[in-house]
């Protein structure tokens, strides 16, 4: 019998690890360690019910479970067979109890390519990856394949870059395996950057060898012997796997010298970003690993040509290498007969923001996003209406009631005014208002724009400014206009990818919630109640009963009067937190 | 090369593979804003980082638009430079960049001179629609160089100077967003880096975020000071450019007219840095003949080759990155500094003055050269030798300032006897020059005949590494030559290295030398304002009657009564100097915190 713990960072943070001791010390105690095996895995996905625990072989699937938790799993599941059945999940619809994923609205449309072994396997035991068919592939590539037969099954399967640009992954390698060198890089983009976007991170903290295959492969397919993974420093699990991992293949000989007994020699390095969203652009990402400031150049030279140390490099980011190996594996065709017409396979997706099943998802390209939300997410949060999703990180733009049946890809979300992006979902309700949300975007813009142009160093900056004005109420239309044609012009002009989409979040909500901008403008006046100069806490005389809990919870002492009787809110020293309206239990506060 | 036709604007423009927009447009007259790009052709300097944005196309089939100056040009390419769309985006980000921008136009030390301003004029900019905060620094004031970040564009032209060009490294993007800019690591003062003063930063900058140090204000009040007897010294460069402040065309000599302004603006004496330059020849040559003498004769305690001493930038240069080979560089003090000693003393003595009722100012084609005035070792009890080092552009505004008209002032004559020089020292403003005056005195010197033929032209040029060899007598002079601090650098470390086989070298901080300092007259990117510069230097040197520096009368006479031959004991104290490692001084200052 197989325990299995997720040590993913979500549940690391609600102490994992303390319930992968406890389990280790509680078999130990029983005398079963010959018998049961506690493996710690990477993330399962399904973080808002975190910690998971997955007991194999009867698929059992504990949710929310606590270090003290450990003793019952194994007094009862383990030694009686019984479970546990207040640590199951219950469908918060249909209040029924599930014990298996497979059967929970979460996992049912998923289907898990570039996840597979997340929550599956051991990461830090490379045996565990061997027999789930690791490095297979590799091994059929080296000893079967030419380097451009290796190739052409990249471009037949049709996978596209999942870091944000969709680029065709084999039709990148293809032109760095044409061009003509004596070195050659293979670079894995783990810059992950985007606010709420996790699932890189989730990928090498469960299932690193993949990568580490999938760059072998890469490397053999365009000539190069050297892999370096440029990953932020702020994820030192993912490092601490990382390595183990990368010693791992190094003393299986499936990273080295003359692998497979083939003679192709590959190694890769690790290189440490210290957080610049921009960095996760290839340009900047190459120029911060040479030592530099980490800004992009402008293409092409593309990184194909001259790429680190003026040598060809392909970039590819974690994901899109994490789909490599089971490509192989399973075929081209197979892979390409996933998903929709120009994008195949699968996406990860960080589904969060006011949605039931915040966490980490993978679905077939050609989903739509009612699917995603309402089946995969579970819905609004407290049965709110929904109202936006923002999709492709802070580039992205904010789709409405009115795409929700769009089959998600590439294509179908740049024509509906967003973008893929890395994979970031943040879910609105009627409660968020669109000119916060395209300030709060802007605000992550303009603290990350690398300074290098105009558009995107003053422009986004004047962006942020011009709705910052109109949440105080203080905007026009001429307002509106400067922001519709600056928005346009740093499109337009912009240098880098940043630059090129960061507008985004302002014309999807322009364009989409229109009516929200007007009355900003012309009646002052905030519909979800979120601008704060915008809105007046009041108190509703008639529900009033004088408990004096608004005016003990006020910070600023603006609210008086005496007990059992009527309070007042002094509007002019209000500051409007809400703390009032979130104490009165009596509905006496109101917002407008 | 492949050729390839491209259409601009509806005109069809034939150009070869890697031809930019930029270029194919102004092939055929298109005119295309630029404000980023700098192109330094004959210097080999290219900067088209692509930053600005102001010099956008719309190209045919692109999605977004495309800065001509970094876009490549593809057969059937189709490009268009001024539609609505294209105008529309070029004011946007114009106006952008001057929503960041202080509006002190009118008091501005770049006012008429300002790439950001001209550009301003040119799109017809009326208003700035997008307000909001603007970038605030605290200016950062040097002994050479003023840093106004506030006016900063971000066009990273300093950067490409120092970094790659210069290979100082001392200026680079920092901070992120709106908050980045260019300066020194961590955000410290130029005086607290390893800036050599070169100035190229100042020279290439289009606005007044790097500008220098103005003195004309000391300069004044010197001048008002009825108790002060004010000497002014004119470096070579100067009159080859100085013209171009007041509309003449770039190469117009004004050594009479400067001269003339001189003496209208009241100072006492209006002296030459060139009797300077003739002085160091004599001490320069002699030094070098005394070292290749005993390193021919087997004496292992010399060193070669023997490095020229006269720009101070450079001096600077290889105080902080070359420290280990301090004892090659000659002793010899530049003429800036040779002049300043001898003022102050010989010619002190002549007109029976202290050295504290003196001002000895020099005009010069640099920014480096004002803090080698302020160097410990050139003052006597802290007096300097120099007391004010203005640049070429500082007296042009003195010259503008005082009303005086300088296209119509008749020519007038140095005052004797610092005024007197020979073309051998004119020659110093250009790179190859120092080293060209040397050998015509050091061969004579050395073998005793006549040179003639003074014309060295196998030492003169652009390229920014040269070498020559010069027979001297049937001893082969081998001689090399670097300007621009990069590539000074490439021969310090061959050097280092051992792989040199140069006697002399001559190395100038400046890419072409003096006459493209960073006190001159701005270029704006057209190098060929430097080769007219260096053009009229060579024609001043020709004209001169004399043209050995030897042959100065005023030096032999300076040698007779004063300073008795070269090398000796008093020429030594006046005329020569010694250098410090300071690169380790910077690392212990180093401030960072790490809290």
């Amino acid at each position: 019998m197989h325990l299995l713990v997720c040590g993913g960072t979500g549940c690391h943070a609600s102490a994992s690890n303390q319930l992968l001791e406890n389990l280790k010390q509680e078999v130990a105690d029983k005398d079963l360690a010959g018998e049961i095996q506690v493996i710690s895995t990477g993330c399962f996905g399904f973080c808002e019910k975190g910690p998971i625990v997955k007991i194999i072989p009867d698929n059992t699937f504990y949710t929310e479970v606590k270090p003290d938790d450990a003793t019952e799993i194994v007094q009862e599941h383990v030694i009686k067979g019984r479970q546990v059945k207040r640590l199951l999940y219950t469908d918060p619809v249909k209040k029924t109890v599930i014990s298996e994923s497979k059967d929970m609205g979460f996992y049912k449309k998923q289907l898990r390519i570039a996840l597979r072994n997340c929550g599956f396997i051991n990461p830090e035991d490379i045996d565990e990856y061997i027999a789930a068919d690791g490095y297979i592939a590799l091994g059929n590539v080296l000893t079967e394949m030419s380097p451009e037969e290796a190739t052409k099954v990249m471009i037949d399967s049709g996978l596209r870059g999942r870091g944000g640009g969709g680029f065709p992954t084999g039709v990148k390698w293809d032109i760095a395996r044409k061009v003509e060198s004596g070195q050659k890089y293979v670079v894995c983009n783990a810059d992950e950057g985007d606010p709420g976007a996790f699932m890189d991170r989730s990928i090498l903290e469960g299932d690193p060898h993949s990568v580490i295959e999938a760059m072998a492969i890469n490397g053999y397919c365009i000539g190069a012997d050297k892999g370096l993974v440029y990953i932020r420093a702020e994820y030192p699990l993912a490092i601490e796997r990382l390595k183990i991992a990368l010693d791992q293949a190094r003393e299986y000989g499936l990273l080295g010298e003359d692998i497979f007994g083939t003679g192709f020699n590959f190694d890769i390095e690790i290189r440490y970003g210290a957080g610049a969203f921009v960095c996760g652009e290839e340009t900047a990402l190459i120029h911060s690993m040479e030592g530099h400031r980490g800004e992009p150049t402008f293409k092409p030279p593309f990184p194909a040509q001259s790429g680190y140390l003026g040598k060809p490099t392909n970039v590819n980011n974690v994901e899109t290498f994490a789909n490599i190996p089971v490509i192989y594996n399973k075929g081209a065709k197979w892979f390409a007969s996933i998903g929709t017409e120009k994008s195949k396979g699968t996406k990860v997706f960080a589904l969060a923001g006011k949605i039931n099943n915040v966490g980490l998802i993978e679905v077939p390209m050609g989903t739509t996003l009612r699917e995603v939300i309402f089946e995969i997410g579970g819905g609004i949060k407290d049965g709110k209406k929904f109202k936006a999703v923002q999709t492709g990180g802070p580039s992205g733009g904010c789709l409405t009631e009115k795409h929700l049946d769009t089959p998600i890809d590439f294509d179908n979300l740049l024509e509906s005014g967003s973008m893929m992006g890395s994979g970031g979902m943040i879910v609105m309700d009627e409660d968020d208002c669109m000119v916060s949300v395209a300030r709060f975007y802007l605000d992550f813009t303009v603290e990350e724009s690398c300074g290098k142009c105009t558009p995107c160093r003053v422009g986004n900056k004047r962006l942020y400014e011009l709705l910052e004005v109109i949440s105080k109420g203080n905007g026009t239309h001429a307002e509106l206009d400067k922001l519709r044609n600056l928005s346009e012009v740093i499109k337009d002009t912009s240098l880098c990818g940043l630059g090129q989409t960061s507008p985004n979040p302002v014309l999807s909500t322009m364009d989409n919630f229109w009516d929200e901008y007007l009355t900003h403008i012309e009646d002052k006046r905030c519909p979800a109640g979120q601008c704060k100069d915008l809105i007046r806490y009041e108190v509703i005389e008639e529900n009033c009963v004088g408990c004096t809990a608004c005016a003990r919870n006020c910070p600023v002492n603006c609210i008086s009067g005496e007990r059992k009787e009527i309070h007042y809110i002094d509007q002019s020293l209000c500051i409007k937190c809400g703390a009032c309206f979130d104490k009165c239990k009596f509905n006496a506060i109101s917002v407008s | 090369m492949e050729k390839m036709k491209i259409k601009i604007d509806n005109r069809v423009v034939e150009v070869e593979e890697g031809t930019t927009i930029l270029e194919a447009a102004r092939k055929i007259d298109i005119d295309i804003p630029t404000l980023c790009y700098m192109n330094l052709g004959d210097m080999g300097i290219e900067h088209k980082p692509g930053g600005c944005r102001i010099c956008v196309v719309e190209v045919e089939g692109r999605r977004n638009l495309a800065p001509s100056c970094a876009t490549d040009c593809h057969d059937g390419m189709e490009v268009k430079t001024h539609s609505i769309r294209v105008l529309n985006a070029r004011r946007t980000v114009m106006e952008l960049m001057l929503s960041d921008h202080p509006f002190e136009c009118l008091t501005c030390a770049k006012s008429g001179n300002c790439d950001l301003q001209s550009m301003a004029i040119k799109f017809g900019i009326r208003e700035v629609p997008y307000e909001g905060e603007k970038s605030t620094y605290k200016p950062d004031t040097s002994p050479s160089i003023l840093r106004d970040m506030d006016k900063c564009i971000m066009c990273r032209r300093c950067e490409k100077m120092c970094n790659e060009v210069q290979t100082v490294g001392v200026l680079s993007g920092i901070n992120r967003g709106f908050e980045s800019v260019v300066a020194p690591a961590f955000e410290r003062n130029l005086d607290h880096s390893e800036c050599t003063y070169c100035g190229q930063c100042v020279a290439v900058c289009p606005t007044a975020a790097l500008t220098e140090v103005d003195h004309t204000n000391q300069v004044l009040r010197a001048l008002a000071d009825p108790t002060k007897t004010v000497v002014v010294q004119t470096a070579p460069a100067v009159r080859a450019a100085l013209g171009e402040e007041f509309g003449m065309e770039p190469g117009t000599l004004v050594t009479g007219k400067m001269v003339a302004a001189l003496k209208q603006l009241e100072f006492d004496y209006v002296f030459d840095t060139d009797f300077a330059a003739d002085l160091t020849i004599m001490e320069e040559g002699a030094e070098i003949l005394g070292r290749l003498g005993k390193f021919l004769s087997g004496d292992k305690s010399v060193k070669l080759p023997v490095l020229t001493s006269c720009c101070p930038g450079w001096v600077n240069f290889f105080e902080y990155h070359f420290s280990d080979m301090l004892d090659i560089p000659s002793t010899a003090r530049s003429p800036q500094q040779m002049f300043g000693a001898i003022a102050k003393t010989y010619f002190a003595e002549k007109i029976k003055k202290d050295r504290k009722d003196m001002v000895v100012v020099s005009i010069m084609p640099c920014v480096a050269k004002k803090y080698e005035c302020t160097r410990e070792e050139f003052a006597t009890d802290n007096n300097p030798d120099v007391d004010f080092s203005i640049s070429t552009r500082e007296l042009a505004n003195l010259i503008k300032r005082a009303n005086i008209d300088f296209n119509k002032l008749p020519d007038e004559e140095f005052d004797g006897p610092m005024g007197e020089s020979t073309g051998a020292s004119v020659i110093f403003g250009t790179t190859g020059g120092v080293i060209e005056a040397a050998t015509r005195s050091a061969y004579e010197m050395h073998t005793g005949k006549k040179l003639e033929k003074v014309d060295f032209d196998q030492l003169r040029g652009m390229e920014g590494i040269r070498e020559a060899t010069v027979d001297f007598d049937g001893f082969p002079l081998k001689i090399g030559i670097a300007h621009g601090l990069g590539n000074a650098r490439k021969l310090l470390e061959d050097i280092r290295a051992g792989k040199s086989e140069f006697h002399a070298i001559e190395i100038m901080a400046c890419p072409g030398g003096c006459i493209g300092g960073g006190g001159q007259p701005l270029h704006h990117g057209n190098s060929a304002i430097l080769k007219a510069r260096q053009k009229a230097i060579y024609q001043e040197d020709a004209g001169k009657p004399i043209r050995k520096s030897h042959e100065n009368p005023s030096i032999i006479k300076l040698y007779e009564d004063f300073l008795g031959e070269p090398m000796s004991e008093k020429a030594h104290h006046l005329l020569h100097t010694r250098y410090f490692g300071r690169a380790r001084q910077i690392v212990i200052e180093t401030d960072v915190k790490e809290e």
